[in-house]
Parts: structure tokens; C-alpha cells; sequence
């Protein structure tokens, strides 16, 4: 139904887009994009930003795939995402000189084995996915996974998950040191066993909420974005977030144009001024994450480079972006998260 | 001259039988566009290939059906037995959605009889009361509540300060709290049938019926009840459809952890699994519960019609 919704949305925008020329219209995630910056742009070129917003990459694409394309002309999906998108057909190429910004591009994030090249996208924000958990009901070693799969009994039953598969089976992964994308059946049966038995201490699956259960008590430890701990700890400062010694998840943010993008030119615009260091550093200050250009120092908030959520200590595990698996592994993993759902 | 009047007037009524197919044509229109042509749609896809990520593949396939009631293991490549996971889901909708539904009752007859034997000019001040808080759209009540519930909130604040319990109790989350929703949506959907038909009740019958010595129950029970029960069933019904096929409560206030019929639905077209053909086939098998429901509803009701 709330699926159906959007698609009456898509519609309704549509119709807006059609009736009126210098729009531009967005698909993003939710409390992410300052309203400020939208307004810049608007003052700048005159053009008015519709934006419409989603809670998880999974959303999103089956959004587009419903009927959406078409209507919007920019969305921000994650890493693997774009992947995806890309070899599903939905995303237009950015041609040789069309951004005259790209060079403002980090040398680290220029051809990114999701999108070599950046033939369809731009950095937008990255970060990582790990938890938070609140240290006045449980003030033991939190740098573990077993915070999730294996909770001390202070936190049992009072842990919030992100409602998104690819996050959720991925941290899983790390928790068991099995890669993300396994084709091994013993290892497969253990994660779902694992998950079915770590099911049992958990209180919910949200992921627009993921900061708000945590702040109001109803969840004592719960899976989030390190930018978005950030804000949880500011509300909250008993608040801490982890990096696990088992790993966490990276990921990535882009900006991507869409196929069949009915206002293409000034999605290309918006895409070049967020390629400003001064417009993407209002980003960053705003989510709490770190941008993909060079030379936004500057315009940075100096508190950024010491924020405890963006700096892993020596002892944490390495990064992981999620993979994208093939549909035959794919399909077991479809199964696997839906025995943890049901 | 009798023949001819005979004959001008079945041609005025054939006349008048063509024009009522153009007056219906907009109500035709209108099933047609937003009922049968999405049912139509869903039934379809729901006997397509499933594409990987979303999407349909146009080959014809039960493999959908043969998901919702067979299960072949992790792998798919064990022999079928009977899954019981889905069959448990529609299950724990319909005793939700039932348990909804006896709750409203119970609160919404008698306000709904209080209503209604209000004197005139109040009743609809009353029945104002009643749908204003439904003038707020169901995602922010239902968030509302989510508020209203939660450990440290307003609730249980109240009742450990008036010292009812030490503890907060622990309703967000839960089952419990998934039932509370539902009803709380729901409520005025059986409050304001029951009134109409309480509304148009004869109480001189329940004074002539004290006169005869009946009870205050008896002639609640053999009085009363049997005048409003159409009132009754459709507030039954009017409750126990949208609960059955609710997302939001069991999403927001039941913690997205147990899937109901319209939560399991919304998975299958937005999450990862992206299956629309199974998100299809399960929509086609409530459509056919809530069918077969109304049908007996109707049955009944034609019965009673031709008894009386």
C-alpha cells in the first residue's frame, strides 16, 4: 500500500513536471538534504526542487521500476545500488564535459568499482552502518557484533535493526567471518540459524525511526549510519556508537541521473553544484558524513574531523562495502530474510 | 386506443431503459478504472515469472502459489511439504482483525446507543466528536500512538506516577500494541453504523417490552439486537476488512518483526525480495477471503429479507 502511495505520488509530480519548465525533481533519502542548500540552488539558477524521499535503497528501485522513471530526474542510491540500477537499465550516462565539476572529484572516489569511471554518478556522502548503543544500560565492550546476534541480557530484547536486508545480512556476515555473497550451504544454514536464534532478542526493524527509538529509550542499542548516530548522540550523549573488531559496513551515496530524466539539463545543473566543495561541505554539516570531493576542508564544521562516529579506532575491523550477488545465491538470501521477517 | 397507450408507454420505459445504461456509464467507468482493471492486474501478474529485483517476467507460472503453500527448504531443491509460514501469517491477521473487531464492539455499541438516545438536537454534535480525531490522516495517528505507548511515555508516565504499577509496561513492540492500533483506527467505522441503525429504533418496543415484564437483557438481546443487526454486521465488516489487510500498525506499533497479511504484501513489492507475482498471489488470496466473507453476508441478508 505505502508502495502504492508513492506510485500515486509519482503521478502527481509527473503532472507538475510536465506543466512547468526549469523543475527538477529528486528522489532522496529522508532527513538528509538541507532545505538551505535546495534554496540556494533555487536562488541561483531558478529552479524550482521537488523532492520526494524513500527509506531504503530496496524502496527505491522497486519505486522506479514501478512507474517512477520518468518522473524523477535524480536519485542518491548507496554503493551496490548503483550497481544494480546500472545493469538494470535505469540510469542515463553522463557524457565526457557534461559536469564542468567532476574534477573537483577525490582521486579515491573517481572510478569506484560500482560505477567505473563515474559514467552514471557522482559522490554524494559516505559513512558507515554499524550501531549505537546506550552505555547507561549496558556499559560493557561494545566494539563487538555480538551487540546485535549475541546480546549481553541488559540489551535483549530492547535492539532496533534496520529494516534493509542488504545491511542487516551483510553486518551478519562479518558477525560469522563468512563472506557476504556465500555459496557454501553449511555456512549458509548457520546465518539463518544464527539469525533465527539473535531474532528473539530483538525489539524491532526500523530504519526512519533508527535514531528516534534510540533518543526516546525504546531501543537500548540499535543498527545505524555513523552520521546519523552523530545526531542521535547530540539529543542523547550517553549514546555510543561502535566499530565492531569483527567489521562494519562502508558505503557510499551517489548521485545518479536517471533514465528517461524529464528535466535532464537541470538534473546535470544540480549535479554540478553539488560538485561545489562549498555546497556539498553544507551536506556533510548537515547529515554528519564525510563527502567525496577535495577541498571542502574549509567550508567543513571544524567539530566534523574529531566526531568520534567518522574516526574507527586502531582496534576496529576493517570497512566492507555490500556486495552484489547473483541470482542464484541471491535468491537464498531473499529466503533467509524472509525466515527473520515472518 | 388502449393499445395505444399500451404501446406508448412501453416505449416510454424503453426509452427510459437505454437512457439508464448511458446514466450508468460513469458509475461503469469508475468500477471499471479503480476496481476491476487493478483486480484484474494483480490477477494476472499474480500467475506470472517472477523477474529478479522486481518486476515480471510474461510467462505463465504458479510458482507464486505454489511459495505461499509449499515449502522446498533454504535451497529450493528439497521435496514440498506444507509451509506453514504464511499459512501462520493469515492466520495471526485474522485473530488480529477479529480480536479488533469484538474490541470495537464492545466499546462502539454503547456509545453508539449512547449517541443515539441523546436528545435530538445533541446527537450530532456527538457524532462530530466522534470523527474529529479522523480528520488527521491514519499514518500520524498511528505514530501518535507509537508516542503514546512507548516505555517512558505519556501513558505509562500516568500510571506509575498515580502508582498503579512500578514499572512502565512494555506494550510498543508487541502484539498488544498492534491490537490497540487497529482498534483505535478503526473504531468509528463501527460506532457510526450501529448509530444509524440505533438511531431509527422504535424504543417505544423496549418500553412495550417492559411493560411486559422483560428484563433490561432480555430485551436488549431479543428486542434491540434484532432491530439493529444490519448495523452491527456492517460495522463488523467495515472493521474486520481493513485490519485484515493493515500495514501500518503491525509496521510502526508491532516493530515490523511479524509480518501481517498487508505488512507481508508491502515486502514483496518494496523490499529486497522484490517478488510481485507472490506479492499478487497473496493479494489474490485475501481478495478471495474477504469475498467469500461478504457473500455469505449477502446470502444471509437475502435469507432474512425473504423470511421476513
Amino acid at each position: 500500500m505505502k508502495f502504492l502511495t508513492t506510485s500515486a505520488m509519482a503521478l502527481a509530480l509527473m503532472a507538475n513536471a510536465a506543466s512547468a519548465e526549469g523543475n527538477l525533481v529528486l528522489y532522496h533519502w529522508f532527513e538528509y538534504m538541507p532545505q538551505a542548500l535546495l534554496d540556494k540552488f533555487t536562488a541561483e539558477t531558478g529552479i524550482t526542487v521537488t523532492m520526494d524521499t524513500y527509506d531504503s535503497n530496496e524502496a527505491m528501485l522497486a519505486s522506479l521500476k514501478a512507474g517512477g522513471l520518468g518522473t524523477y530526474d535524480l536519485s542518491v542510491p548507496g554503493d551496490y545500488m548503483v550497481a544494480i540500477m546500472a545493469g538494470e537499465g535505469l540510469l542515463d550516462t553522463i557524457a565526457e564535459g557534461e559536469l564542468s565539476n567532476k574534477g573537483n572529484i577525490a582521486a579515491e572516489w573517481a572510478d569506484p568499482s560500482f560505477d567505473p569511471g563515474r559514467a552514471h554518478s557522482i559522490p554524494y556522502q559516505w559513512g558507515s552502518t554499524a550501531f549505537s548503543v546506550d552505555t547507561t544500560v549496558y556499559d560493557g565492550d561494545i566494539n563487538t557484533t555480538d551487540i546485535l546476534f549475541n546480546p549481553p541480557a541488559e540489551l535483549s530484547g530492547k535492539i532496533n535493526l534496520l529494516d534493509s536486508q542488504g545491511e542487516v545480512l551483510a553486518m551478519a556476515a562479518l558477525h560469522m567471518g563468512i563472506p557476504q555473497c556465500s555459496t557454501d550451504r553449511d555456512q549458509l544454514k548457520a546465518l539463518n540459524a544464527m539469525l533465527m536464534g539473535a531474532k528473539a532478542h530483538w525489539a524491532s526493524f526500523n530504519s526512519d525511526t533508527a535514531k528516534e527509538v534510540l533518543v526516546s529509550g525504546d531501543a537500548a542499542a540499535g543498527m545505524i549510519y555513523d552520521g546519523f548516530a552523530a545526531k542521535a548522540r547530540a539529543e542523547k550523549d550517553t549514546l555510543q556508537y561502535a566499530f565492531p573488531t569483527q567489521g562494519y559496513v562502508v558505503w557510499m551515496d551517489n548521485v545518479v541521473l536517471l533514465k528517461d530524466a524529464p528535466n535532464r539539463e537541470n538534473a546535470l545543473k544540480f549535479m554540478d553544484f553539488l560538485l561545489v566543495p562549498e555546497n556539498i561541505a553544507a551536506v556533510s554539516n548537515y547529515a554528519r558524513y564525510a563527502s567525496g570531493l577535495s577541498g571542502t576542508a574549509e567550508f567543513l564544521d571544524p567539530e566534523l574531523a574529531s566526531l568520534p562516529e567518522a574516526n574507527p579506532p586502531a582496534a576496529a575491523g576493517a570497512g566492507a562495502f555490500i556486495e552484489v550477488c547473483d541470482k542464484a545465491t541471491q535468491a537464498v538470501y531473499d529466503q533467509i530474510w524472509t525466515n527473520v521477517k515472518k | 386506443m388502449a393499445g395505444g397507450a399500451a404501446s406508448g408507454g412501453s416505449a416510454a420505459s424503453d426509452t427510459y431503459a437505454k437512457a439508464r445504461h448511458w446514466l450508468l456509464l460513469p458509475s461503469w467507468v469508475v468500477v471499471g478504472i479503480f476496481v476491476l482493471a487493478p483486480v484484474l492486474m494483480m490477477m494476472v501478474y499474480s500467475f506470472l515469472t517472477k523477474e529478479f529485483r522486481g518486476g515480471v517476467i510474461w510467462e505463465f507460472s504458479l510458482s507464486a502459489y505454489d511459495q505461499f503453500f509449499f515449502d522446498r527448504g533454504l535451497f529450493g531443491d528439497e521435496p514440498a511439504k506444507i509451509d506453514w509460514t504464511y499459512i501462520a501469517i493469515f492466520w495471526r491477521s485474522i485473530w488480529q482483525a477479529g480480536a479488533a473487531t469484538i474490541l470495537s464492539l464492545l466499546i462502539g455499541f454503547p456509545t453508539a446507543y449512547f449517541i443515539a438516545t441523546r436528545p435530538e438536537k445533541n446527537r450530532a454534535i456527538w457524532v462530530f466528536l466522534i470523527t474529529i480525531p479522523y480528520w488527521v490522516n491514519l499514518l500520524i495517528r498511528t505514530v501518535s500512538m507509537k508516542f503514546l505507548l512507548r516505555d517512558q511515555g505519556p501513558l505509562n508516565d500516568f500510571l506509575v506516577n498515580i502508582g498503579l504499577i512500578d514499572t512502565p509496561l512494555h506494550i510498543i513492540n508487541t502484539n498488544l500494541a498492534v491490537q490497540l492500533g487497529l482498534f483505535y483506527s478503526y473504531l468509528p467505522f463501527m460506532v457510526l453504523p450501529i448509530y444509524a441503525s440505533v438511531e431509527r429504533y422504535n424504543f417505544a418496543l423496549s418500553e412495550a417490552a417492559a411493560d411486559l415484564y422483560a428484563t433490561k437483557w432480555v430485551t436488549l438481546r431479543r428486542i434491540l439486537l434484532p432491530a439493529v443487526k444490519p448495523g452491527v454486521i456492517a460495522g463488523c465488516i467495515l472493521v474486520f476488512v481493513p485490519s485484515l489487510g493493515a500495514f501500518l500498525a503491525p509496521d510502526l506499533l508491532g516493530g515490523a518483526k511479524n509480518f501481517m497479511i498487508g505488512s507481508l504484501i508491502e515486502e514483496q513489492f518494496k523490499g529486497n525480495a522484490g517478488n510481485w507475482p507472490f506479492g499478487a498471489a497473496i493479494s489474490m488470496i485475501l481478495l478471495t477471503m474477504v469475498l467469500t466473507i461478504l457473500l455469505i453476508y449477502a446470502r444471509q441478508q437475502r435469507q432474512a429479507e425473504d423470511l421476513s
